[in-house]
This record gives C-alpha cells, structure tokens and sequence, in this order.
C-alpha cells in the first residue's frame, strides 16, 4: 500500500542531501559577465532547458538523478522546463553534431534574452573524445556563445548543481 | 537454419577469426544467402554493417551458434531486408557510411546523413492530421524526430527518424590501438557504457587470440549485472513517472542514487565507464567496494517487493500499463529483437545463456519472460531482472577470484567477435585488427537498432498522449545507433 508508506515518509527525515556551496570565484566572475552584459535581472529562480547536441546519453542520465529526491533542484528555485520559450538557461550536452547544430541554433534563438548557456560535460566543452571527427561540429561554444562549463564524463549531480547554484548566486550579485 | 547452412557452407572460411567464423561468399554466394533467409525464417540477423567495399552480416543460429557472412558490395549487393526487416536501417546506414547499396531494399532513403530533406512516409485516409516532434524534445531525452499521423487521438502511423547524435565514432577508432578505441565503445551509448565495453574488449580479446584473467572477467559480469540493476531501477522509475504516478519515481531514484554511489565507491565512476578494458579491466575493486556493493544490493533487494505492491495494486496505474503499446510475438520474432523488449513478447532469447568467456554459467542467470507485450509486461521482466541481477552479484561477491587484472595483449592481426547481453539486449562487436594490432575495421551494434522499429509498430492503434509512456517502456538508444 502506498497510504501507510507516504505517512511514514511525512515523519521520517528528508532524503534530500545538502550540496556543497557554489564556488565564490566562479560565481563572481558570472556576476561580472552578468553586468558586463548589462542583463535584467532574472530573479531567484531559473528554468532550465536541456538540450542534447549529440551526447552519448551519460550526462543525461546524471541530469535526471537532479530531479529526484536525494539532489531536488527545484527547492533552489531551480526547474527543468518543456520548451526553450519558457527557459533562462540552455543546459547544452555532447559534441556538437553536424545533424543538431541547427537545431540547437533555432533553440537558442527561440529562448528569450536574458538568458544563460551552459557546457555540460567534456564533450559540450570542446568536443572530447569525438573532436575532429568529420561528423562533429565541436564544442557548444562553436555553435552559441557559453556562460558557463561544468567539466566532467559525466559530471556526478552534485557538481552540476554546483554550477547551477553559481549562476542563481551570479544573478543575485548582478 | 538448414538453407542457410548451406549458403554458409559454400563460403570460404577467413583464418584468424574467432571466435565465431567468418565466411566470403561471392555475389552469387551473397544473393544466395538472402534467399536462404527469406526461406527459412529460424535465426537472427544480428546486424548488417559495410566493409572496405564489402558488406557483413552477424547471423545467430537457434543453437546460438554465430557466424558472420560477408560479400562484395562494388557498390551493390543484394538486399537482406526482404527477407528480415531488421536489416533495413542497417542498410539505410550502410549507404551513408560507405556508400554501398543495398539492392532490392524497399527502403533506399539516407539514415545517418542528413544533408538531404527529409522524406516521410506516406498515411493517407480521412481526416488525419501529423504531428511532428523532435529532435528537440520536451523531455530530458536524447533527440530523435517523431512523425505521427493521427486519426482524431490515435496514432495510424509514427516513423522514427534518428541519425541527430551520429558522432562519426566508428571511423574514430579506425587506425587507434585497442585501448584508445576502447574509450570510444564506452561512449557508443552511455548508459550501456559497460556493456559496449565488455564486447568491445572480449572481440579484441578474441582478435589477439588471449583472455582476459578470471578476476577481470568475474568483475566484468559485477559491472554488467550492477549496470543493468541501475537501468532497471531508473526505466521502472521513468515508466512509472510517464504515467503521472510519481511515488515509484521517486523511490527508484533513491534507490537508483544508492546503486551509482556504490559503483562509485566500487569502481571509482558511478556510470563504471572506462573500467573494462581490452585485456582486462583498468582497476580493481577498491577496498571498501564489496561492503559498498552488498549494502546498496541489500538496499535494493529490501525495497523492490514493497514498490512491485504499489505497481501491481494501483488501478489508476495498471490501467495505464497494461495492454498499452503492445508488440506481437510475431513481430518480435520476424525481427529477432533481444533484451526485454524481445523477452516481454515471449522471445526467449539472453545472450547471457550462450557459451561465454564471461563467467556466467556458474551463476546459471534464469530468463525472464512474459507473452503479453505490452508496457506492463516489459516492466514486469525489468523487475524480475532486477532481482535475478542482485542475486548474481552477491554470489559474485561470495566467489570473486583473486589474481590479475589485465592480460597483455600481443600486437598482431587478427579478427574477433562477441555478443554481451547488456540491460537493453544484446551487444555485438566486431573488430579487425592489422599486423601491428591497431583497429582496422571495426562495428559496434546496439540492441536498439531493433527497437526503434517496433516502436513504430507498438505505437500503432494507441492514442498519442500514451506515446512517452510506450517510449520509455521500449528506451531504445539514440546514441547506440546513431554511432
């Protein structure tokens, strides 16, 4: 029964984890981007898109674990949301591939000023492994200007928390 | 597969293959086979990839015997596709690799190259209207475009058109030695990353004519069985969530969360990804491993019968599951698909209970099947593996043997093949090595190539807001087979 299981859950202690403070440096040179950008100010929360540019789906698998209960994004304001239209932050994975540049230009221009790009993973930095390849665009940035890289194949949840927690921590200094 | 014995018999036999035989047939020989095959439909075509103006084909006997077939392809050869639709996106993408083509397929459009507009089916019929999805979804999932034609709320037809992640991978392992390419099949499909990676190795293996030492091999069945355990969780979890019932969701993510932190603490990576290596496997169990692996196992073991309750006694969500997005026996068997796919329509069939140099007949895994087909029947096998897969690692803990880890592997031409049941269905690698032991030819199949067509097939007739749901319960590879 589910009943006696969500009752029992009201009383234990949350399964949520903390997650370790967003890196000062980092969140400050954001800030100054964010100025030197002369952007409105987002707010408290953001809407995240993500997009797979051509990834081998490991980082989408690290994504998902974010919304679950242990990492719970959302209770920073945070939220993975269905369009690009309703998004202030492109979560971009994978090398860039030859049959998804487009895609993922129409996606950034569909998604409203201001807004934030992020790399996520070796591969959204520069390519990886598959740079060079003849199918292979490159890195995120080749295709639309990046705000942020969260480095790692694939970066563990906590660490791509981290990263979005610095650009929450970015528009509150901005 | 007596007519096709017989084709086979008249191939001349390539030395060095193991180890599973490899036959040149001529044209003739080629055109013959795919007679055979229309004639006789025992077996599985495995998978269809082209050479250096030539073209292979994996082919499983009922006996689970192997053998690859190969023929001139200058730039034509006879189509298998015909005679085993499996074959048609092989084929697809065997144009757009090396540019030769399949004749007879009733399918010539490009696959994997995209240059082209693309050209979509026909439906015809009153009042249909299309949607079209993709490759951006609305989803954290990979990007593929989906074409429905609908007729009010049901699907009349869905074409799959993948191709968006082709990353060129195959042609990046040409020319790299076996422990370079290695970290190419690691990424084939992430969430496959051991699998791909366990077949890559064992072909090589195979190639250079040495095995890998009992303790790699004995830690390579804890990765891939702790691999499917991980999956498992997380495809019953998102199934569960597809149907808007997210209590599931939430306890197989903790669940799941408990599983990847010991394969962390185990292996030093929570997806393991780079731990099995040609030879061998890149470390060894950490010290605190064992302890790490038992306790999310005990974890697991304790939870899944309370969550199969709630699953099993929730009518909101039985109705969802059940009877939704079915795929016939008959189909299944026609396009000898694996994995729980395959297993959730009666097909019988785990690579894991084929001769193996991977320790598997000592755990004797038991298969698990349902003839229903439906989403309901393919989490219901996702279940049952889940269980068997913990049961296999704690006696894999009990016995793990100790010794070394790698095999040194000789720089030599040779040529290897071999078959992985990973938690979507079976791997298969094959790879060729020249004289100085570096990759010459090589492919990587993905269960999913088999998939993605019965999804079309179970789509059809269900309503389109069930789609996800039927999506998810298949989770076929983007990535897998985008190469």
């Amino acid at each position: 029964m589910l009943w006696p299981r969500l009752a029992r859950n009201l009383a234990s202690r949350p399964l949520t984890e903390r997650v370790a403070a967003a890196d000062e440096a980092v969140a400050q040179a954001l800030a100054e981007r964010l100025r030197a950008a002369s952007r409105a100010r987002l707010g408290r929360s953001l809407a995240v898109r993500q997009v797979d540019a051509g990834s081998c789906n490991g980082c989408e698998l690290e994504i998902h674990m974010l919304s679950g209960v242990v990492y719970d994004l959302e209770r920073y304001g945070l939220s993975i949301v269905a369009s690009p239209r309703h998004a202030d932050v492109l979560l971009v994975t994978g090398p860039v591939t030859r049959n998804l540049a487009q895609a993922l230009a129409a996606t950034h221009a569909a998604t409203p000023d201001p807004k934030w790009v992020v790399a996520l993973g070796d591969c959204a930095a520069d390519g990886g492994v598959f740079k060079g390849s003849a199918a292979v665009v490159g890195g995120v940035a080749d295709v639309v200007p990046v705000d942020l890289l969260i480095p790692g194949c694939p970066p563990p949840p906590a660490r791509i928390l981290e990263g979005l927690l610095a650009l929450l921590e970015a528009e509150a200094e901005g | 597969m007596s007519a096709l014995e017989a084709v086979l018999r008249r191939g001349a036999a390539v030395a060095g293959a193991a180890p599973h035989a490899r036959l040149l047939l001529d044209a003739e020989g080629w055109a013959a086979l795919a007679d055979a095959l229309a004639a006789d439909d025992g077996g599985a075509l495995l998978a269809l990839w082209p050479g250096q103006r030539s073209v292979h084909a994996a082919l499983l006997d009922d006996a689970g015997r192997m053998v690859v077939a190969s023929g001139p392809a200058a730039p034509g050869y006879a189509a298998l596709s015909p005679a085993r639709p499996g074959a048609l996106l092989f084929e697809r993408a065997a144009r757009d690799l090396a540019g030769i083509v399949a004749e007879g397929a009733a399918d010539a459009r490009p696959w994997l190259d995209h240059a082209e507009e693309t050209e979509w089916l026909p439906a015809e019929g009153p009042g249909l209207h299309r949607i079209l999805v993709g490759p951006i979804h609305a989803g954290v999932i990979e990007p593929g475009q989906f074409r429905f034609s609908l007729q009010g709320e049901a699907v009349v037809r869905l074409e799959v058109r993948l191709g968006f992640t082709h990353k060129g991978t195959l042609s990046l392992m040409r020319g790299k030695p076996p422990w370079a390419a290695a970290r190419f099949a690691a990424r084939l499909s992430g969430d496959s990353t051991v699998a791909h990676s366990a077949a890559f190795a064992l072909a090589v293996e195979a190639a250079c004519g040495v095995a890998a030492p009992p303790r790699a091999q004995a830690l390579r069945v804890l990765m891939l069985e702790w691999e499917r355990v991980a999956n498992h969780l997380h495809d019953w979890g998102m199934i569960c969530n597809d149907a808007a019932f997210a209590a599931i969701h939430a306890e197989t993510g903790r669940l799941r969360e408990a599983v990847l932190r010991a394969a962390d603490a185990a292996f030093g990576h929570r997806l393991m990804m780079d731990r099995v290596v040609p030879g061998g496997v890149a470390a060894d169990m950490s010290g605190e491993g064992a302890a790490a692996l038992r306790s999310a196992a005990l974890a697991v073991r304790r939870a899944v019968p309370g969550l199969r309750r709630i699953l099993e006694q929730h009518a909101s969500l039985q109705d969802r599951l059940a009877g939704t997005g079915v795929i016939a026996a008959a189909l299944v068997r026609r396009f000898a698909a694996g994995g729980v796919v395959g297993r959730a329509s009666g097909r019988a069939f785990d690579a894991r209970l084929l001769p193996s140099p991977l320790p598997y007949a000592a755990l004797s895994p038991r298969l698990a099947t349902r003839g229903e087909g439906d989403v309901a029947a393919r989490v219901a096998v996702r279940i049952e593996e889940l269980h068997e897969s913990l049961r296999m690692v704690t006696a894999l803990l009990d016995t793990l043997p100790d010794g070394p880890l790698e095999a040194p592997l000789p720089p030599r031409a040779g040529e290897g093949s071999a078959l992985i049941e990973g938690f979507r269905g079976e791997c298969f690698a094959w790879v060729s090595l020249d004289d100085g032991g570096a990759i010459r030819e090589v492919f990587l199949r993905d269960p999913s190539w088999l998939h993605w067509p019965l999804l079309e097939a179970a789509v059809q007739g269900n309503i389109v807001a069930d789609f996800p749901l039927i999506n998810t319960s298949v989770n076929g590879s983007c990535s897998g087979c985008d190469l």
